[in-house]
């Protein structure tokens, strides 16, 4: 259950979010969507710790998210995985996973989490030696989320994963990224440029447009709704 | 238009500043006594000094740790000019300048692609290797240096008229002639392209600005006023050694930089006194309080190191700077 | 032949101590993006603690040991109370980097104001435990002496350590991921400010390393005012940026090249031509390789 209330974030003296509301249930996958600009990434931003709110509240279960460091909240199940393929090119795949680990004292659970990891996307298994910065797009993106697996997470952000990959890998990601969220329960925001894909995975949709929200709906309403398909589905 | 209207009314008011500032300086010389007369020599080399760190890191970002030893280049050339050529102290001047301003120029060059880190730890380095370089020729006097005679004041001027006070007159005259030559220039076009560069390389080049040529420009200039500071130490000083221009010198330089508030040229007094006055406010304070020599010896350093944390931590930008900003808000 | 040997060893020996220092310079470089010149402070006090140390326990193998600690506490010290509160502040890009050297230079000169202050004219004996004289080879006596034996083996071991400190511990994981993308490491609930000051920490021993080192290499007594600190911090910032200060080998690299070639100036042409041979080397090194030696471009991202 993640509750944002009357969100409304600063840049200086920009306004990136007007007052933004928005309601999850845990288990749910919402696609958040919305030109650029919109003010998807801030939003994510202001969730993970990054960001500083100017008004408003957002609660994760009876966590308050805002005033706390990024850090902490990823002890507390939030885990951000930021826009353009947030891995670390100078370490290596195995180093870049158990960098999502380190906080967890257990090394049993993390050599496990590892392992689910592995299964999950087995390119990376074969890699695991190799730097970071060796590897295509599509393969950090997996690195990225599986990083972010690896601090065991019952609140998921993703930041634009698709940006910049094949479709075929896309399909191959939101797949991964469905499959994870039935599996183990996980909530999921995914800020995606690519509307139709997220919308098509997830259950319910949020439009945002100018940093206040257009629309919000189940995913297939949102999909099937002519305004949202001229303006962000294309037809 | 109305920007441009107190636009000059400022430059008016500056000069009119200046003029009062040269007269208050001349009042003064007529009653304090050789030693202040020295002290207020050493002020404006400071200010001249200071002021082409501000207009190096200040306006065209560049660090520069190593300001020492462009004074050292000019107050060499200075003396070396007076002893082989017999030139008038003027001339001397001008060979100052133009020969540090030309060493300024290839050292500009070669540092044009570095930064940051790399820019500091070279002119460091600069700081330390130049001036022992004189120990190892003769021409250059070795370690106890040669001496710059700037001969005595003229006698138009009457019998009673101290040499500090001449030097004071010369240095006072010269840092402010300087300071409004540099003012007029970080306001030419030169200067906002230095502004540019500093703010965004990128978008500068965008504009057609040449970052190289800019910035080895502002190197060449500031180490030309850098060596006018070094000829006028060199007068006050009377001889020139490598022991004059320590590291310790440099990291006053920048200190006084820091002090003034880098990124404006108007608070160079402000650096200029502080470095001057407070050994001097530094020993009376412990003279009165325990008459320990070691706190004499520690004071100065320890006051100017918590001063420049306080700036650092305060105003970043200057005290003028912070004073600037409370009140336009 | 011998000469140049001993020359070599003499340069090696004195590089490998530059080479500590630039250890502590890059550590902080990068771990917070500062060139910390207040390091050359906390070298000089810890090696006053060594002294200290000594004086009272007779034993340089305690006083070491104690030194390298106090160093990491004082560096970790002012890393929290001086340059925390000061990089939050920074917003212009390029005073980036002048005010916290400034800061740096503001906190090595209250060190030693107040070292001089407490120590006055006193003189921290600081004796080798190891004899200096060197061994002999076939009769002629070389530059190799057990004190300059256990001097390259303490930094030896130092680095020894600290590679595999970053390459084999998770703290080292953790410090490496903060310096080089501090967001998405507390992203992955990395705590970036602890790590940073245990950089820090980790900085001021190796630092005090170093001073204690350049002391019992050299005249064997600390001053307040000891020309050999300013030394040791000069050269061991000219031998960061020479290897290239993103990186822990580039400052062994640069400490090395660094006192080799300057031990062989020293030999061969005398020493007012040392500082300038410094400089000179360091800005032909400059001219090919902006970015040092192990040309590393550094740079923040996320």
């Amino acid at each position: 259950m993640l509750r944002v209330k009357n969100l409304t974030v600063d840049h200086g003296a920009i306004r990136a979010l007007h007052g933004v509301s928005i309601s999850i249930e845990k288990g749910q996958l919402a696609a958040v969507i919305g030109a650029n600009g919109a003010g998807k990434t801030t939003l994510l931003r202001t969730l993970s710790g990054l960001n500083k709110a100017t008004e408003g509240s957002a609660t994760w279960g009876d966590l308050n998210v805002l005033h706390s460091k990024p850090e902490s909240l990823v002890r507390h199940g939030i885990s951000h995985v930021s826009e353009g393929k947030s891995v670390i090119p100078e370490l290596t795949v195995s180093e870049n996973l158990d960098l999502g680990a380190l906080w967890r004292r257990n090394r049993k659970e993390s050599a496990q989490s590892k392992k689910e990891v592995v299964e999950l996307f087995p390119r990376l298994g074969e890699r695991l030696t190799q730097r970071a910065d060796s590897l295509s797009g599509g393969e950090r993106q997996m690195l990225a989320i599986g990083r972010s697996m690896m601090s065991k997470p019952q609140l998921l952000l993703l930041d634009e994963p698709s940006l910049g990959l094949a479709p075929l890998v896309v399909e191959q990601i939101f797949q991964s990224i469905r499959d994870l969220s039935n599996s183990l329960g996980l909530t999921v925001v995914l800020v995606e440029q690519n509307a139709m894909g997220a919308l098509k995975i997830a259950d319910i949709g949020i439009v945002l447009n100018l940093g206040s929200i257009a629309a919000t709906g189940s995913a297939a309403a949102l999909r099937d709704d002519p305004a949202v398909r001229a303006a962000y589905l294309g037809f | 238009m109305g920007a441009v209207h107190s636009r000059h009314i400022t430059n008016k008011h500056r000069f009119i500043g200046f003029v009062l500032i040269g007269l208050v300086v001349y009042i003064l010389s007529n009653i304090v006594d050789e030693w202040r007369a020295y002290q207020g020599a050493t002020v404006a080399v400071f200010v001249v000094a200071i002021a082409s760190v501000i207009l190096l890191t200040g306006y065209s970002g560049q660090i520069s740790l190593g300001h020492g030893a462009l004074l050292a280049v000019g107050a060499y050339t200075a003396a070396l000019t007076q002893i082989y050529f017999s030139a008038p102290i003027w001339i001397c001047f001008v060979a100052a300048v133009l020969s540090t301003a030309l060493f300024g120029a290839i050292l500009g060059a070669a540092a044009a692609r570095l930064s940051g880190p790399y820019l500091a730890g070279t002119t460091l380095a600069l700081a330390v290797g130049l001036p022992s370089i004189a120990n190892q020729f003769s021409i250059l006097g070795g370690e106890q240096g040669i001496t710059f005679d700037a001969g005595w004041p003229p006698l138009s001027l009457g019998e009673t008229f101290t040499q500090y006070k001449w030097f004071l007159w010369i240095a006072t005259l010269t840092a402010l002639i300087s300071l409004w030559w540099i003012q007029n220039i970080l306001r030419s076009r030169y200067g906002r392209s230095w502004r540019a560069v500093k703010s965004n390389e990128v978008a500068a080049e965008l504009v057609g600005i040449h970052l190289g040529r800019s910035k080895v420009l502002a190197f060449t200039v500031s180490a030309g006023i850098a060596g006018l500071a070094g000829a006028l130490l060199a007068m006050t000083v009377n001889n020139v050694s490598p022991s004059a221009f320590p590291l310790a010198l440099s990291f006053s330089i920048a200190t006084g930089a820091v002090l003034s508030g880098v990124s404006t040229l108007g608070g160079v007094m402000i650096g200029s006194l502080a470095l001057v006055a407070i050994p001097l406010i530094a020993t009376s304070i412990s003279d009165r309080w325990s008459g320990s020599e070691n706190l004499a010896t520690v004071l100065p350093d320890f006051i100017v190191s918590a001063l420049l944390i306080l700036t650092v931590f305060i105003a970043p930008k200057g005290p003028i700077e912070k004073h600037r900003s409370r009140h336009s808000k | 032949m011998f000469e140049f040997v001993n020359t070599l060893l003499i340069g090696i020996t004195a590089g490998s101590i530059y080479s500590l220092m630039a250890i502590a310079i890059v550590l902080v470089w990068r771990s917070t993006r500062v060139v910390n010149f207040a390091a050359g402070g906390i070298a000089l006090a810890s090696t006053f603690v060594g002294s200290t140390i000594l004086e009272i326990t007779g034993s340089f193998w305690i006083a070491l040991p104690v030194a390298m600690l106090a160093g990491a506490a004082l560096s970790a010290f002012i890393e929290y109370f001086f340059l925390r509160p000061l990089l939050k502040r920074s917003g212009d890009k390029n005073q980036e980097i002048f005010l916290p050297i400034i800061a740096t230079l503001g906190i090595l000169g209250i060190m030693k104001a107040v070292l001089h202050f407490i120590y006055g004219e006193k003189i921290g004996v600081l004796s080798p435990p190891l004899s200096d004289k060197g061994f002999i080879v076939s009769g002629e006596s070389i530059a190799l002496s057990p004190l300059r034996l256990l001097i390259l083996g303490i930094v030896l071991l130092l680095m020894i350590a600290l590679t595999l400190i970053f390459q084999r511990t998770n703290l080292g994981l953790s410090l490496r991921a903060a310096s080089f993308a501090p967001e998405i490491s507390r992203l992955s609930g990395i705590r970036v400010d602890l790590v940073r000051t245990v950089g820090w920490a980790i900085s001021g021993a190796a630092g005090a390393t170093a001073g204690i080192l350049q002391t019992v290499n050299g005249s064997g007594a600390v001053t307040p005012e000891a020309f050999e600190f300013s030394l040791l911090l000069v050269f061991g910032f000219v031998a960061a940026v020479i290897g290239g200060i993103e990186s822990l080998v580039g400052a062994v690299v640069g400490g090395l090249t660094l006192g080799i070639i300057l031990a062989i100036i020293l030999m061969y042409l005398g020493s007012s031509l040392v500082f300038f041979a410094a400089f000179l080397i360091l800005i032909l090194v400059l001219l090919l390789r902006p970015n040092g030696i192990i040309g590393v471009k550094g740079g923040r991202r996320a």
